[in-house]
């Protein structure tokens, strides 16, 4: 699922501004230089995520966006592009679609899943479709990481920072030794998300990890509803594999 | 245990699962310990005022053509409810830990009220999330909670009600459990909140018990509480799971119609799904979105049930049945005329059962109700809204 050289991942939440709008921003951030897009199932109740990914959720769950609609979206971006698409979701939707959902997924053509509220000893046998993106947070403990690891799939995903998704100014301390802890247990590239909203930011998480994520720098642009060209322009603004 | 048959269970963020292995453990070694228990249970007594009084209540016995009916007392608890059982418990459990600061969710303004007494008590540090919808017709307590020193922090997202406030405690602790702990307010959530809360609240059965038995020298032939998250049912009806001759009913709120958003029914419109970290009951839409609820009483206004009430509903033990908002309402005045005893609304429904059904029994059975709270938080909202 993951390139060799530094990755970077670009998460949008399905269906804020209307599909047709994730549809093209999808394709408009692949042209900025994302390698993978997390593709955000919407949630009514989103406790992993800040107020900007939050308010993301609310407005397309008005404008009637159901987790249906985003394999929909999937299908369509398969049509013009072969980027490597992870489906985001909370528990509950998976849960209720079940596994003829996942399996609907992966024939779109969904690379993989997240799903943020499930732990690795909650997980059930026959939602195993997709591969399964798990992440390590500042609070796993080498030993908990031990249990974690062996189930990761194309790459482990850091959450580097305590509390919800959002913007932050700096990584948190310790960002580089926990990435060396995770790397001394597994061969997988290592991604790390939660706070990064600036290419200063990328910079320093890719002296340690194999890729970033950007998440609410890019969901609140879409809030506003940015032309592609802008979204594109963002993309390659955090980017800091390329020279200003 | 983490589950309760099918029921229960971790469903958190990862970030979370490592601080809830923490308190799991804590919670492990202060229960194991007497001088932990007795510390508590010393609190309970001198503190809060337990054992809290059983009342047979005769004139609204007769008013509704039923048995022997007696209230366990949980109004005349300190600030008014069942719920500071529970906000002692778990605030001298955050003392144990080292934690300086308590989280604290809250609907009615109940849970909110019981936690800020308890930290001001103890001398912790309050901060209390609460839905805007339910920030302006639970007033009263918003002042009593700034009162008692707790920080009340507005809750502007989704439906601004319960569920809603329970989100924003639970990012709150994400971003601080290494000095806060999240004193969750009924017996639900991630484990070991439903262990843990039932727990503190098992202090009621175990008094009802005893005092029915020194009454009427046996256990009641019927318990009946209502149901929001569960815990003053799961409080009561602990004493009696294993004894198969006492009849459990749990009363939820019924609202104002049986369309989904209507109510807050789960056992008559809902179905398993996971929300706010475990698997339950749980009203939402097919595609797994959690809906939104009404009642009348903010403190039953939640879409998910605890854990232990989805199982005993599943195994038969416990049944559950419904209140509408104008039966509970009709209950809570008859209480009031008939025994001068203003019961919470959450209690109402409770009380509405009995109204609806006691005459169904024989005139030798004995019903035991546990009186959750006291009503005096509702009447601003009621008088506004033009019911009394």
């Amino acid at each position: 699922m993951m390139h060799r050289r530094p990755a970077f991942i670009a998460y949008f939440t399905a269906g804020d501004g209307g599909m047709d709008y994730s549809l093209e921003a999808a394709l408009a951030l692949e042209k900025g230089g994302v390698d993978l897009l997390e593709i955000g199932i919407p949630f009514s109740d989103p406790v992993a995520d800040g107020p900007v990914i939050q308010k993301a959720m609310q407005r397309s769950l008005e404008l009637g966006t159901k987790p249906e609609d985003v394999l929909e979206l999937i299908r369509r971006i398969r049509k013009k592009s072969k980027i490597p698409i992870v489906l985001f979701s909370y528990y509950n939707p998976i849960l209720q679609g079940g596994k003829e959902f996942l399996h609907k997924a992966k024939e779109v053509g969904a690379d993989g899943i997240l799903i943020v509220d499930l732990s690795i000893e909650e997980q059930k046998q026959e939602l195993k479709v997709l591969d399964q993106i798990w992440l390590v947070s500042a609070t796993t403990s080498p030993e908990r990481m031990a249990k974690i690891l062996p189930e990761c799939r194309g790459f482990v995903y850091y959450a580097c920072q305590k509390g919800t998704t959002g913007a932050r100014r700096n990584l948190p301390e310790g960002f580089g030794a926990k990435i060396q802890q995770i790397k001394a247990q597994t061969q997988l590239p290592v991604v790390a998300g939660f706070g990064i909203a600036s290419r200063e930011s990328a910079a320093e998480a890719l002296l340690y990890a194999d890729g970033f994520v950007v998440g609410s720098l890019i969901v609140d642009a879409m809030g506003r509803k940015v032309s592609a060209e802008e979204l594109t322009k963002l993309a390659m603004s955090v980017d800091p594999r390329r020279s200003l | 245990m983490s589950y309760y048959g099918n029921f229960g269970g971790a469903f958190m963020p990862e970030l979370l699962i490592t601080p809830l292995e923490e308190l799991t453990a804590g919670w492990k070694k202060v229960w194991s310990s007497p001088a932990f228990r007795e510390n508590f249970l010393d609190l309970l007594h001198n503190y809060a005022g337990r054992p809290t009084a059983l009342t047979e209540v005769k004139r609204f016995a007769e008013a509704i053509d039923g048995p022997r009916i007696f209230l366990k007392r949980e109004d005349l608890l300190h600030t008014g409810a069942h719920k500071l059982n529970n906000a002692l418990g778990q605030c001298l459990l955050a003392k144990a830990l080292g934690k300086k600061r308590v989280i604290a969710e809250t609907g009615a303004g109940q849970h909110g009220v019981a936690t800020a007494t308890a930290c001001a008590f103890l001398g912790l540090e309050c901060v209390v999330y609460m839905g805007k919808v339910d920030l302006v017709r639970q007033a009263p307590n918003v002042s009593r909670m700034e009162l008692l020193g707790a920080k009340v922090m507005p809750v502007e997202q989704g439906s601004c009600t319960l569920k809603d406030a329970v989100n924003e405690a639970l990012r709150d602790w994400s971003a601080h459990f290494e000095n806060s702990h999240y004193c969750l307010g009924s017996a639900l959530g991630p484990y070991p909140y439903p262990e843990m809360v039932a727990a503190f609240q098992a202090i009621i059965g175990k008094e009802a018990k005893q005092q029915m038995l020194q009454v009427c020298g046996r256990s009641p032939d019927l318990v009946v509480a209502c149901v929001g998250g569960g815990s003053n049912a799961i409080g009561i009806f602990s004493a009696f799971l294993d004894d198969p001759s006492v009849q459990l009913i749990g009363v939820e709120a019924g609202g104002k119609g049986t369309k989904i958003g209507e109510h807050a029914a789960r056992f008559q419109g809902g179905k398993p799904g996971v929300l706010h970290g475990c698997y339950t009951y749980l009203l939402q839409n097919k595609e797994g979105q959690v809906s939104s609820t009404h009642s009348i009483s903010a403190g039953l206004d939640y879409p998910a049930v605890g854990p232990q009430h989805a199982d005993l509903y599943e195994s038969g033990r416990a049944s559950y049945a419904a209140s509408t908002d104008a039966e509970a309402l009709e209950a809570f005045k008859l209480l009031s005329k008939c025994e001068g005893i203003i019961p919470a609304l959450e209690s109402s429904h409770a009380l509405s059962y009995l109204v609806k059904h006691a005459k169904e029994l024989r005139k030798d059975q004995i019903i035991l109700l546990n009186l959750s709270g006291r009503g005096e938080k509702d009447l601003p909202q009621l008088i506004k809204e033009g019911h009394i």
